[in-house]
């Protein structure tokens, strides 16, 4: 059989996705024939998998361009994405071991459908026409609307998923009703065309509707208020794993097509979505921040947090410039390690049945578990923005962005309310370090996959923070593709 | 070691953390012994400052400049006469703290003396960075060891200090975040590329390259402003200050007055003035006027204080008035006596809180009526107490006379109604120390408990030794000191006269001209100006 040069260019850019796709349908297959004692084993094959599409999007690195008659298009901007969800993947998988083998819940499946999920993922980020985004949106969403369930005797684990999967099929509706009124206004679902037509002729009428739906639909995906009411239900009642998945490379992969939506296709004419992006920018910050302010669950709290800093990289989304990108990407490569890390850190506290995630249950952690506390406390620090932490350098560029734009008070409130998210970051540390150690809790040796995961995060974190250059330069290599064609 | 002597510097103490980390946590003797060692070594790395220090420049010395992110942001250190003295009292007192908890501390021994290396990197990384990024690094990385100071090894009310003190700090300096991103921005133009560089903005916009709108100088001012003056602390941001330092340690408390409020007076000097000087001369009367309330209004409050430490925090809240008000009289004098105050301050009220966290260490009580005639059982201890109070209270010879004196005298040459207004906080400083002095010490022992209390003890003896011999050193050896300060503060001030009378005028060649690094990084800048800025 003949392969001609511009299939192999189709396969080997869209490699991440099939390998991750193909690995997933093994699991799925070879599910029945391992035991249930040796699930596990189908765990470590669904990382080999996810490892191996890392190294495949080197192809793509190699020689960007389009794929698939214009579908998917590979440049630098779907690599550092495609690096970030699919290495967030990685990491929650290497850290729900420990958490399926206490609840009993290791099972085949679960590995299948994060690959699946984080397959939809790699097709969002990389994806140059509305219908392909969408499909990837379903795969994402549907995949994780389960994996939100997984807990299938918990009760609030159902809920979850059932408030995912009511609220997730209302907005994927609204965001492919939005790709329609596009088609209808311009007569092509791509991006680049579409892009090309707006340069003509500016969007108006039945394109300007077709925005606004679109931003419903990938507003509840970002959690972006005023589409954030099912977040904190949902973060809390699945699996602490799978949120951590949740709050993370969903958001990643969302925040590109988003980019490549609003800040591309209509890149024109961002007057149009500026103030849409503004008021929800500071309507996500303070509802995050004040609604966490009194959770006394750390999880919901945790949840509550995510909002708020989908706020904070709305404000780098404001900027609408090429500085704008590189600081949302930056943000999010820094974001998805922190919000990793401290979920994963929660899912080895809750003990069997998530019990513990009240903050009176992590009194004194400090003293008893000293590493795993200290690794907590660098991601809250990471998430409040303390200097030499990644979390920092994201907001850090994510203003300088803004206010490179002259968006001059967002970035105020911006900055307030990141001191109003420093007192819910620092209660848990003061409940770790200053308060006296909780009698009951028996502290359980962290396993050493979770610990990899967590050393993971941690030194990702510290790296970023200290030594961000390297990310820093491919980040505005990567919002340069974008526009340099 | 010399081209690298503030890089050193600033990461010694960060090295004794790994070393102290692999001690085993019960072995106090040593992790204490490990700690001080690399206190003491820093403080001798220190003195090379003074040695190698070139006091007929007016300039930064023993720069260190490393590209560090993309091309903005780089690894930029140097001291001056402003800041030289500084770096050495913090070097100073981080031994005489470690010192003072050699017995105080008994929990989580390892971590307290990390947490103490660790500010001490973060305090000189402050007053050693040249660039703003670097600077907002090291200043926000003060706070979380101090935070954890006062929350774990503190008293009853620690964890409420503890909040208060970081939530005060961390939004004043979130404020001047967005100044510092605001003034990157503005510093760009079509043959610069827009720079975090501190003396590259200086000699910018002393140049007149680089403009900011009266307006945007103000808002900017403002912003940096507020957060320094909420590390001062400036009436009526103090509230935090009282209960920050009544609930520290001994050593917390040292290092909080010694050193972490002079890194707001600090700010305002090194960067308040010199990049916004318009916006500080119109704002100097408002400024002037809260400084002197301080003075005054602090002073009240500590006479009336019956709780020991709180007073002696209180007297923070009137000699820091003095500092500012020195600061915005521009004087070169009253701005010398602001720096040289700066460090009296650090040792008087730094010896002070020693002694204070003695008298705690036996009685675990800041009462003032639980102690009365404790001369007559510990008259050493009490000695040295009255000495710091003197130093305190600005007696001649002492330290604290020379600077309040020049203070006084630069401002009285500008504003005699100021003046005549600081003064009175001398004569009620005299008021509070002399009577809570009279309170603790003389008389007859009035409870039963103090008749018994040891004197001081060998270890106790150096600290108030060291301190005493300091404070007198400073009283009558002032001009070692100030001879060093003054071309930099004279540079200081012909910068902002020159801006703020001759906005027009050609300026003279800036001071940074002959920094060999500015022509080649401002090419290297434009072309990435090109490629940033869209």
């Amino acid at each position: 059989m003949q392969i001609s040069a511009e299939q192999l260019a189709n396969l080997y850019r869209l490699a991440p996705e099939i390998i991750l796709c193909a690995t997933g349908i093994l699991i799925m297959v070879l599910d029945p024939f391992v035991g249930p004692a040796r699930q596990r084993a189908l765990g470590y094959f669904a990382l080999a998998g996810t490892i191996a599409a890392l190294f495949t999007i080197r192809l793509a690195a190699i020689d960007p361009g389009l794929a698939y008659s214009g579908l998917i298009r590979a440049d630098a901007f779907s690599v550092f994405v495609h690096v970030v969800v699919i290495g967030a993947a990685a990491i929650a998988i290497l850290g729900s071991y420990e958490y399926l083998d206490d609840e009993g819940l290791q099972r085949g499946e679960y590995y299948a459908l994060v690959l699946f999920a984080t397959a939809g993922m790699g097709i969002l980020a990389g994806a140059n026409e509305l219908v392909t985004a969408f499909i990837g949106l379903e795969m994402s969403s549907i995949s994780t609307y389960i994996l939100a369930g997984f807990r299938r005797r918990a009760l609030e684990s159902n809920e979850a998923s059932l408030k995912y999967f009511l609220l997730g099929s209302f907005a994927t509706a609204f965001f492919l009703y939005g790709i329609a009124m596009t088609y209808g206004a311009t007569g092509t679902t791509r991006i680049d065309a579409i892009q090309a037509a707006f340069q003509i002729t500016p969007p108006a009428g039945l394109a300007i509707l077709g925005l606004g739906l679109m931003f419903v639909g990938l507003g509840f995906k970002v959690v972006a208020a005023p589409f954030q009411i099912y977040a904190p239900d949902v973060y809390q009642g699945s699996p602490t794993p799978v949120t951590a998945l949740l709050a993370s490379a969903p958001k990643v992969a969302t925040f590109a097509v988003m980019v490549r939506i609003f800040y591309v296709a209509f890149g024109t004419s961002s007057d149009l979505w500026f103030w849409a992006v503004w008021v929800s920018a500071v309507l996500t910050m303070c509802i995050g921040n004040f609604a966490a302010l009194v959770q006394t669950n750390v999880k919901r709290m945790l949840a509550y947090s995510s909002i708020a800093h989908a706020g904070y990289i709305l404000v780098a989304f404001a900027a609408a410039t090429d500085l704008g990108v590189a600081a949302i990407l930056f943000y999010l490569a820094s974001y998805a390690l922190m919000k990793i890390g401290a979920f994963l850190v929660l899912s080895h506290l809750g003990q069997q049945g998530e019990k513990r995630l009240e903050i009176q249950d992590y009194g004194g952690l400090g003293s008893k578990q000293p590493v795993l506390a200290a690794c907590f406390a660098l991601f809250l620090l990471s998430l409040l923005g303390l200097p030499a932490t990644g979390g920092f350098l994201g907001k850090f560029f994510a203003f300088q962005a803004a206010l490179d734009s002259r968006v001059v008070w967002l970035v105020v409130i911006a900055a307030i309310n990141s001191v109003i998210g420093a007192y819910y970051y620092l209660r848990v540390i003061v409940a770790m370090y200053f308060w006296e150690p909780s009698k009951d809790y028996v502290p359980t040796p962290v396993a050493a996959s979770l610990a990899t995961a967590l050393a993971v995060c941690a030194v990702g974190t510290l790296y970023l923070g200290i030594l961000p250059g390297r990310v820093l330069s491919l980040a505005r290599a990567a919002a340069d593709s974008l526009t340099v064609r | 070691m010399q081209p690298h002597l503030l890089t050193v510097l600033t990461f010694l103490p960060l090295l004794g953390v790994p070393a102290l980390l692999f001690l085993r946590s019960e072995d106090h003797t040593w992790i204490k012994r490990i700690a001080l060692a690399v206190s003491l070594a820093e403080f001798v790395i220190s003195l090379f400052l003074i040695r190698g220090f070139v006091t007929a420049n007016p300039g930064y010395q023993f720069e260190e400049i490393h590209p560090w992110i993309g091309s903005a942001i780089r690894y930029h250190m140097g001291v001056d006469g402003i800041s030289l003295f500084l770096v050495i009292l913090t070097t100073f007192l981080v031994p005489i703290s470690i010192l003072a908890s050699w017995q105080g501390i008994h929990e989580k021994v390892k971590g307290f003396f990390i947490a103490l290396l660790v500010i001490e990197t973060a305090m000189i990384g402050v007053f050693v960075s040249l660039d703003l990024f670097l600077f907002f690094v090291f200043w926000e990385l003060t706070l979380i060891p101090m935070y954890f100071l006062i929350g774990i090894w503190g008293h009853d009310r620690r964890i409420y200090a503890a909040v208060k003190f970081i939530l005060y700090t961390m939004f004043g300096s979130i404020l001047m975040l967005v100044a510092i991103l605001w003034l990157y921005n503005v510093s760009g133009s079509v043959q610069f590329a827009s720079t975090f560089d501190f003396p590259e903005l200086q000699a910018r916009l002393h140049a007149g390259v680089m403009h900011l709108p009266p307006n945007t100088e103000m808002l900017l001012f403002c912003a940096f402003f507020l957060a320094f003056a909420i590390k001062v602390p400036l009436f009526p941001l103090h509230t935090w200050l009282p209960d920050a330092h009544t609930e520290a340690p001994t050593a917390g408390s040292v290092i909080l007055a010694g050193v972490m409020l002079k890194l707001g007076t600090y700010g305002i000097l090194r960067f308040c003035l010199p990049l916004f000087p318009d916006a500080a001369h119109r704002a100097a009367p408002v400024i002037a006027v809260l400084a002197i309330i301080g003075i005054v209004y602090g002073a009240l409050v500590a006479t009336v204080q019956t709780d020991l430490k709180r007073l002696v925090a209180y007297t923070s809240v009137s000699h820091l008035g003095y500092v500012v008000l020195g600061i915005f009289a521009f004087s070169t004098i009253s701005i010398q006596g602001a720096i040289y105050q700066m460090l009296n301050h650090g040792v008087s009220t730094g010896a002070l809180f020693l002694g204070v966290g003695m008298l705690y260490d036996r009685r675990h009580t800041f009462e003032i009526k639980q102690f009365g005639g404790l001369a007559t059982p510990m008259p050493v201890l009490m000695a040295f107490f009255l000495f710091a109070c003197l130093s305190s209270l600005a007696l001649p010879l002492l330290n604290g006379f020379v600077g309040e004196f020049l203070i006084l005298i630069g401002v009285f040459e500008r504003h005699h109604a100021w003046a005549s207004w600081a003064a009175s906080g001398a004569v009620l400083s005299a008021i509070y120390l002399l009577w809570a002095y009279q309170r603790v010490a003389l008389g007859e022992v009035t409870v039963e408990k103090n008749k018994t209390l040891p004197d001081a003890s060998t270890r106790e003896r150096v600290i108030l030794v060291t301190m005493a011999l300091v404070i007198l050193f400073m009283g009558v050896a002032s001009p070692l000191f100030t001879r060093r300060m003054e071309p930099a503060t004279n540079v200081l001030l012909e910068q902002m006269t020159g801006r703020a009378q001759n906005a027009n005028r050609p300026a003279p060649p800036a001071t940074s001209a002959e920094r060999t690094s500015v022509p080649a990084g401002a090419a290297t800048f434009k072309t990435e100006a090109a490629r940033v800025r869209p």
